[in-house]
């Protein structure tokens, strides 16, 4: 459980995140809609450590991680994707697959020249793990491909399969479906439900797509001007005034009250 | 015959010194490809760390001498070199921890760490010079050469002999030896992977557990080790003088960005494009052209397109003219 306490973010006098509290259940898919430029993306940064909080506490099963770096966050189970998809350019996908799980004994100088035989057996594991990804993800084919090479949705799907190279505890997709085609995105969602429910995994997910939110998601939040605006199922999220006035509109009626 | 001796004549003043330059260049060039892919600035201090390298092999060197230690026919240099590197590492993880570090730690921009390493390259430069001197320091021994101009003329009766100097030999074997062992470490090894991640994208790196500060102190090392090589071969194939590694900065950053900034491959092409371009353009080419001309058209000139004194200068205008048509270098380098 993730436990997010009044986390401020300003960059300036802009409040990027402005007092978030939302709490994150274990082992649920929590939507976090809202409209561009609420916070969404610059939180999940601030959660994953690549920002420092202005102020507030993260917490998570009770440790407070506020401000760790992402690479020690990973080492505790908590990933995230990129909003634009991000990848060693120069290598292939199984190569980036199996960078992964960082810390390995290989990446010691002294085990280099003298952990062969044990470098090579975790490499072949990782080797493995990363053929069973991304037969899991169905781009077997472009294993050997270079990743700098590969179309737009498929380094979506390598951002995901890289979260599955490791036992997750925790993964934050922000806007896994953007520039996705729909089948594409349904292959994603499948994905998402089941690592969720196979493996436990817990998600948050950013995105605008509603289908793919109703789909998979369950609770749902929705952010405005760096605000926790509401919190629920989609169903009451729909129904909520403040949302269908910061957010989704309602497509007929042009409210204008004081924000 | 007059052919062979314009070949000989053309080996044994431009051939052979460029390839030994070119090599030296390289490798400095390498040091500071890596230290821009990892680190993302341009490290002034580059050359000065050079020469710190080099004065502590030499400061081996002669304590190995003193001692009668000597792997005769080999300069005892090539002995004292791990030391020197040892030494060296220590330094750089030493500099990166009291300066750099905290550049890293606030995020500062690139220019930021550029300014530091030139701070830190005036505090190499006071270093070396209070430690060692700022004179010529003589440390070579060993077997001066492989092939001696007079030994190759009775060989094979042409009138230009050909010198190979050992320095150069070993120059140039050293810098084969190091550079596949250095692409065999990026290209093979978790490590060398884990660094090109770095530099590929640092971020996602990150995010992928690879602890940064583990990948910033190897690259030190690495650093460490291809700048004292470079250091040292250039002392034995030259001199040793501290202001002479200040002005390599020159040529080594020409052949980085030539190359492509970040690139390794870049960096070596790089250095024998520039090695290539400063000793055929300072060569005085009558001697060949003599050879190889009908006695009526003989120069009377040295043939010399411009005086060795403006060696730097052909860098720069190297540098100017690929970054005209190739703004990232002849490899494709990083863009900042």
């Amino acid at each position: 459980m993730i436990v997010i306490e009044d986390v401020h973010k300003h960059f300036g006098g802009f409040r990027a995140v402005d007092g978030a509290t939302l709490t994150i259940q274990d082992q649920s898919i929590t939507g976090l809609i809202g409209p561009n430029g609420a916070g969404k993306t610059t939180l999940f940064n601030v959660i994953a450590g690549v920002l420092k909080p202005t102020s507030g506490r993260i917490t998570m099963a009770g440790e407070d991680i506020t401000g760790l770096p992402p690479h020690e966050l990973f080492h505790k189970g908590l990933l995230r994707t990129f909003q634009i998809a991000h990848e060693f350019g120069s290598m292939t996908c199984r190569e980036n697959l199996m960078m992964v799980p960082g810390g390995q004994s290989g990446e010691r100088l002294w085990d280099t020249w003298f952990g062969r035989k044990r470098i090579a057996d975790e490499e072949r594991a990782l080797k493995a793990k990363a053929d069973e990804v991304l037969e899991f993800l169905t781009i077997s084919h472009i294993s050997n491909l270079r990743a700098g090479e590969i179309s737009g949705g498929q380094k979506k799907l390598l951002e995901l399969g890289r979260t599955m190279m490791v036992d997750a505890k925790i993964v934050f997709l922000d806007e896994v479906g953007a520039g996705v085609n729909r089948t594409l995105l349904y292959t994603i969602a499948d994905a998402i439900k089941r690592l969720n429910e196979e493996r436990g995994y817990t998600f948050v997910v950013i995105e605008h797509d509603m289908d793919f939110i109703e789909k998979i998601c369950d609770p749902v939040i929705c952010m405005a001007e760096g605000k926790v605006l509401a919190e629920g199922t989609l169903a009451e999220i729909k129904a909520n005034e403040q949302v269908i006035e910061a957010y989704l509109g309602t497509g007929l009626k042009n409210k204008k009250e004081d924000a | 015959m007059d052919f062979l001796n314009a070949l000989v004549a053309l080996s044994n003043f431009v051939l052979i010194p460029a390839i030994a330059y070119g090599s030296q260049l390289a490798l400095g060039a390498l040091g500071v490809t890596l230290i821009y892919g990892i680190l993302r600035f341009s490290n002034f201090a580059h050359g000065d760390t050079m020469a710190f390298g080099a004065m502590v092999t030499i400061l081996f060197t002669w304590w190995f001498q003193s001692m009668g230690l000597s792997i005769h026919p080999l300069p005892t240099a090539l002995l004292a070199l791990p030391f020197g590197i040892v030494v060296t590492a220590m330094l750089l993880i030493l500099t990166d921890r009291t300066v750099y570090r905290f550049y890293r730690r606030v995020k500062a921009k690139p220019i930021v760490f550029v300014m530091a390493s030139m701070g830190v390259m005036f505090i190499m430069n006071g270093v070396v010079r209070f430690i060692i001197g700022p004179g010529d320091q003589r440390f070579a021994d060993g077997e001066r050469f492989i092939i001696k101009a007079r030994d190759f003329k009775n060989a094979t009766g042409l009138s230009e002999g050909l010198a190979f100097k050992t320095s150069q030999g070993i120059t140039i074997v050293t810098a084969i030896i190091v550079v596949a062992v250095l692409f065999w470490f990026l290209n093979r090894t978790r490590t060398g992977k884990s660094m090109r991640a770095f530099s590929d994208n640092e971020d996602l790196a990150l995010l992928s557990g690879i602890n940064p500060e583990r990948v910033v102190m190897i690259t030190w090392i690495i650093v460490a080790a291809l700048i004292t090589i470079a250091g040292t071969l250039y002392g034995l194939d030259k001199t040793f003088k501290p202001f002479t590694y200040f002005q390599l900065l020159l040529p080594i950053f020409a052949s980085a960005i030539v190359g492509g900034l970040g690139n390794p491959l870049g960096a070596i092409a790089g250095g024998f494009v520039i090695a290539f371009s400063e000793v055929t353009i300072t060569y005085a080419w009558k001697k060949v052209a003599v050879y190889l001309l009908p006695e009526s058209l003989e120069p009377t000139g040295l043939v010399q397109l411009m005086s060795t004194d403006y060696k730097f200068a052909v860098s720069f205008v190297i540098l100017i003219v690929v970054l005209l048509f190739k703004p990232t270098g002849l490899f494709k380098g990083q863009s900042v």
